[in-house]
């Protein structure tokens, strides 16, 4: 099978008072369209880091992030807002809601700058999510849970190739997160998007098709989920 | 699946977002829209104010010859029409003019006088610059058409502008008539002609002044005249010739008078941009999040800083428009007291009510724009380079302002250096002195927060540990958000205090100095020379006349600047009363000895003379020369001045006018005197009157000139009054988790709200404070720097402590009012908002 996503000798380092702090040094992987890998590790091993220079939002120091052939890292600012706009949905911890749109207008977004806008879809969205009903109200009227599937749903109403989650059920209480994951497996799925999750649960790791796992900025270990 | 979006698209996608910001925090929208759209009514209303005052001097220019060479009579005001026909008939181009002066009768809504022309337009050479097009000019058959034929043949036409109709109270084809004499012919509209201003045929002038056969002076067609008769070898009637005034005089002596206005216009539109870098710093603050999520969605950040830049054209073009509106509406509140300044100090007729210019509009709405894209520059040249990933801390502003904070005592030093440097730097004196001005108002501006922040810290450090020390902390933390808003405060307050101890002092000075100057009892000015003799011979009989004294004025230009020269004879009232302010020793003497000549202030500065020093002017014959024997005040002059000895008068202007006099009396009073003058000579009120009439009326004129400078200090405290309240509204929010650990430690909202209302009060009264040194460096550079510089006169400062205090309380009232909706906000809050802040700080 090709591969959507093609992680080459990735490196990355922090100038700090003490010198440059290494956070990741040749981390290599690769991700086919359809599946879901979960990126584990501790506090400060590089998860984060390596979710940013995936999505564009960060350069390597070197090491090639290709997607769909494309080489992200060689790109321009313009032309890799332009892939993440078209291409990558991300879902982040803090759910980064803008809070003077309507959830309606929320979930949108995304598509609507990528020229995907499709109501029909985000409204099957907006209901599976259990949104349905809220979608006049602005983000601080929602609960953490609806937030955090709002971000979720916002990410995949463009239909991305790929799909980017750090910590998104990082908040919420462990039987709303296992509800919204399930919910995010089955979209990703039906949509063909490739999901790479960044998170420090291991049972939620287990739900997904493989798990990476990161210790000191280097590849630890990759193995199929249980 | 759909194509993907366009860069239109997206800007449209990512406007609409950014938008959508506004709708959800109108006050924040107010602010900003508030903020803008006064700025631009302030300036762009002091623009329409001077376009308007400049269009009437070009009119004024323009108008009946006042470029052409002219003879006039000799020791009259008007003269038979016969030498005219003689010089005609010699082969002289000249265009006869008879001007008088009528009053409208009472059933006008503004009696005023109107200056009224008598010309014949067959003889009215086309240079003359004749502004008689019909307003449908374009469909009138040329000059030769009905209008002209009209205007000739009885019953003729008065061509009136509009604002001359409106002023009588009638339409076109209306028969205006006079308090007395006949009727003027109908009214037919000249839209280019200056306001105040009738134009009649010069037979009906003659008829309606009733002055058969007279004519006031003859205008010279362009050509030349060399090789004709002199005119005295034409006709027996003594006539000299004169040449214009420069045509552009007016513009010159009015160009301080319109700086001026236009400095205070601009300092009004940078204490409003205050308000909108303020909504904007803290709506970038507010939407950090929002940026970095459109960033991570697919926004660049060129595209990112392109809509923000394209959402601050939309709304500063909305916010300009309105402000035009609102410009409009205080150009038009101030114009008759403009017209009335222009009037009493220049003599220049501009209209009472206001034209609307395309330039003007568009110029306002560039004004807007370009302010809004000054206060919004560093939000969008932040929003440009903020790094994707930065950690969006709500405390990042306040934190980048305390870093600034510590930068910008600094960049005051800086500023101030710059300031006091300019002189050096080869700018025009005036320009030299408004630039200081304003380096002298950045620097204070820049300064404040610093010495706001060192005087907090030291109360915070005197404070007892617990909530008053939290108190003094709290509003040190609170000073960043708040600073801009004290700031414009702080120029306001000082520019008012400024202004005020200049026009106080103004006021003083210019009392006292009227009682001097107009120190002989009456004043009068005969119809001619003859009149002039019968008038003094009649009044030096009378007991209680002490003196007649003539005060004839001869007119001349030195270096390119009209000079008046008086001549007068020597008198006890003027060695005892007259005020100078340098001399020579035995001055009175030098110049009863013809030795000596006392110039203006105003002359002396733009010569640069000094008593002893001396001075020389063409004359009508030979070069008057003189030591300068004394400087005296003449405020509100815009001409030079220079008083000599009569005898020195006559022996180089011999033809000058003999009709102006004072009367000094044994201590009788004036009125009874004056009412047999009125009843033995028939004179006007315009020909004469008792010093106390001519007193009221000098200090009504300078009333007058200050209104606009008062209504335009008014307005600034007013905008500053709402950057304060916008700030403090806008704040309110942010306030919130200051304020809710302080509640939870079982504070009531009632004390945190008069703690708040405490701490605002104590900031306006420390910025009032630090106002008043300010505002004496403003007054000091008005009256010793920018008024010398743009007038040539210098007064001596007065202080008001009194007018202090009421600024003072002033300050502190609107800092409380300001204060008073996010109280009343906080009063009315839900516990459950305050509770919100823990919950979100999890």
């Amino acid at each position: 099978m090709s591969q959507l996503l093609s992680v080459e000798t990735l490196s990355k380092s922090y100038p700090t008072p003490g010198g440059r702090l290494h956070v990741l040094g040749g981390v290599s992987f690769s991700l086919a369209p359809g599946r879901m890998l979960a990126l584990t590790g501790e506090s400060g091993s590089g998860k984060s880091t390596l979710l940013h220079l995936v999505g564009g939002l960060d350069r390597p120091d070197s090491g090639s992030v290709r997607l769909a052939g494309t080489e992200i890292a060689a790109l321009p600012e313009r032309a890799r807002a332009r892939l993440r706009r078209e291409r990558i949905g991300i879902v982040f911890q803090q759910f980064n809601l803008v809070p003077s749109l309507s959830v309606a207008d929320n979930l949108s977004l995304q598509a609507r700058l990528a020229g995907r806008h499709d109501p029909a879809w985000e409204a099957e969205l907006a209901e599976r999510l259990g949104l349905g009903e809220t979608l006049a109200r602005y983000p601080e009227q929602l609960s953490g849970g609806q937030q955090q599937r709002l971000a979720i749903g916002r990410a995949l109403a463009a239909r991305p190739a790929l799909l980017l989650a750090d910590e998104p059920t990082g908040n919420l209480d462990e039987h709303t997160a296992g509800a919204v994951m399930a919910l995010t497996r089955a979209l990703v799925t039906e949509t063909g998007a490739a999901l790479l999750m960044v998170t420090h649960s291991m049972a939620l790791a287990a739900t997904l098709d493989e798990r990476l796992h990161l210790s000191g900025g280097q590849l630890s270990h990759r193995a199929a989920a249980a | 699946m759909s194509r993907p979006a366009s860069p239109a698209g997206v800007l449209r996608w990512t406007l609409a977002t950014l938008l959508s910001h506004w709708w959800r925090s109108p006050i924040q929208l107010a602010a900003l829209v508030v903020g803008l759209s006064v700025a631009t009514a302030l300036w762009s209303g002091v623009q329409a104010l001077n376009a308007e005052a400049r269009a009437s001097y070009d009119r004024a220019a323009e108008a009946f010859g006042s470029r052409l060479p002219r003879l006039e009579p000799v020791g009259a005001s008007r003269f038979d029409q016969s030498a005219y026909v003689a010089l005609r008939r010699a082969g002289w181009p000249v265009t006869p003019v008879l001007e008088g002066t009528v009053s409208p009768d009472h059933a006008a809504p503004d009696p005023a006088p109107l200056r009224l022309i008598g010309i014949d337009p067959l003889t009215m050479p086309a240079g003359a610059g004749l502004v008689l097009d019909a307003p449908d000019a374009a469909e009138d058959d040329g000059e030769n058409g009905d209008g002209f034929a009209e205007f000739i043949l009885p019953p003729h036409r008065t061509y009136a502008a509009a604002e001359t109709m409106r002023a009588l109270g009638l339409g076109e084809g209306a028969v205006p008539r006079l308090a007395d004499g006949p009727a003027l012919p109908p009214l037919s509209l000249r839209p280019r002609l200056s306001p105040g201003l009738l134009v009649v045929d010069v037979g009906a002038a003659q008829t309606v002044l009733q002055a058969p056969d007279a004519l006031s002076y003859l205008l010279i067609a362009p050509g030349g005249t060399a090789g004709l008769a002199a005119p005295k070898d034409v006709t027996d009637i003594p006539l000299r010739r004169s040449q214009p005034e420069g045509a552009g005089d007016l513009d010159r002596l009015t160009e301080s008078f319109h700086m001026n206005l236009t400095a205070f216009g601009l300092l009004a539109f940078l204490v409003g941009l205050f308000i909108v870098n303020a909504a904007i710093g803290l709506a970038f603050e507010q939407r950090r999040t929002m940026f970095r999520t459109l960033r991570a969605t697919g926004v660049s950040a060129g595209m990112l800083a392109g809509a923000l830049g394209l959402e601050m054209v939309v709304l500063a073009l909305g916010a300009g428009l309105l402000g035009l509106v609102g410009g409009y509406g205080v150009a038009a509140a101030l114009l008759p007291d403009v017209a009335a300044s222009l009037r009493g100090l220049y003599g220049a007729d501009v209209p009472g009510s206001l034209g609307l210019r395309p330039g003007w509009w568009a110029a306002g709405l560039a004004m807007s724009v370009a302010g809004a894209m000054l206060a919004a520059g560093q939000s969008l040249w932040r929003a440009y380079t903020m790094p994707l990933l930065a950690a969006a801390g709500p405390q990042a502003w306040a934190e980048a302002q305390r870093r600034w904070l510590r930068r910008q005592g600094l960049v005051a030093l800086g500023v101030a250096l710059v300031a006091l440097a300019l002189p050096l730097t080869g700018l025009s004196g005036l320009m030299a002195g408004f630039g200081q001005l304003a380096g002298l108002l950045l620097a204070a501006a820049l300064l404040l927060p610093v010495l706001l922040a060192g005087l907090l810290g030291a109360a915070e450090r005197l404070a007892a540990p617990g909530l008053g020390r939290w108190f003094w902390a709290d509003s040190r933390q609170q000073l960043p958000g708040l600073s801009l808003a004290l700031m414009a405060l702080l120029l306001a307050l000082g520019v008012n205090i400024g202004v005020g101890t200049m026009v106080g002092s103004f006021r003083a000075t210019f009392t006292h100095w009227l009682d001097d100057r107009l120190a002989a009892e009456v004043y009068f000015r005969a119809a001619d020379t003859a009149e002039a003799r019968r008038m003094t011979d009649w009044l030096e009989a009378r007991d209680e006349v002490a003196a007649v004294l003539p005060n004839w004025r001869a007119e001349a230009r030195l270096e390119g600047w009209p000079v008046d020269v008086y001549g007068f004879t020597d008198d006890p009232l003027y060695r005892t009363r007259w005020p100078l302010l340098a001399e020579l020793p035995q001055v009175w003497d030098r110049i009863a000895a013809g030795e000596a000549a006392l110039v203006s202030e105003q002359l002396a500065y733009r010569l640069d003379l000094a008593p002893g020093e001396r001075i020389a002017l063409p004359g009508a014959e030979g070069r008057l020369e003189a030591v300068v024997g004394g400087i005296y005040a003449d405020y509100g002059n815009p001409k030079g001045q220079m008083r000599v000895d009569l005898a020195l008068l006559l022996q180089h202007w011999p033809d000058v006018e003999q009709r102006a006099f004072g009367v000094r009396l044994d201590g009788a009073p004036a009125a009874p005197l004056v009412a047999d003058m009125r009843e033995t000579f028939g004179l006007g009120e315009d020909r004469l009157r008792d010093n106390e009439t001519l007193k009221a009326l000098s200090l009504r004129i300078f009333e007058r000139t200050f209104v606009v400078t008062g209504a335009l200090n008014t307005l600034t405290l007013g905008v500053a009054g709402i950057a304060l309240l916008t700030s403090l509204v806008t704040l309110s929010g942010l306030r919130l988790p200051s304020l809710a650990p302080v509640w939870a430690l079982g504070v009531t909202r009632r004390s945190l709200g008069l703690m708040e209302l405490g701490k605002m009060l104590a900031l306006a009264l420390f910025t009032g404070l630090i106002a008043i040194p300010l505002g004496l460096g403003i007054a000091w550079m008005l009256v010793a720097v920018i008024n010398v510089e743009a007038f040539g006169w210098r007064l001596p400062l007065t202080l008001f402590p009194l007018d202090w205090a009421r600024l003072l309380a002033l300050a502190v009232l609107t800092a409380g009012l300001a204060a008073a909706l996010p109280l009343w906000r906080l009063a009315r809050m839900a516990p459950a908002r305050l509770v919100a802040v823990f919950a979100s700080a999890r």
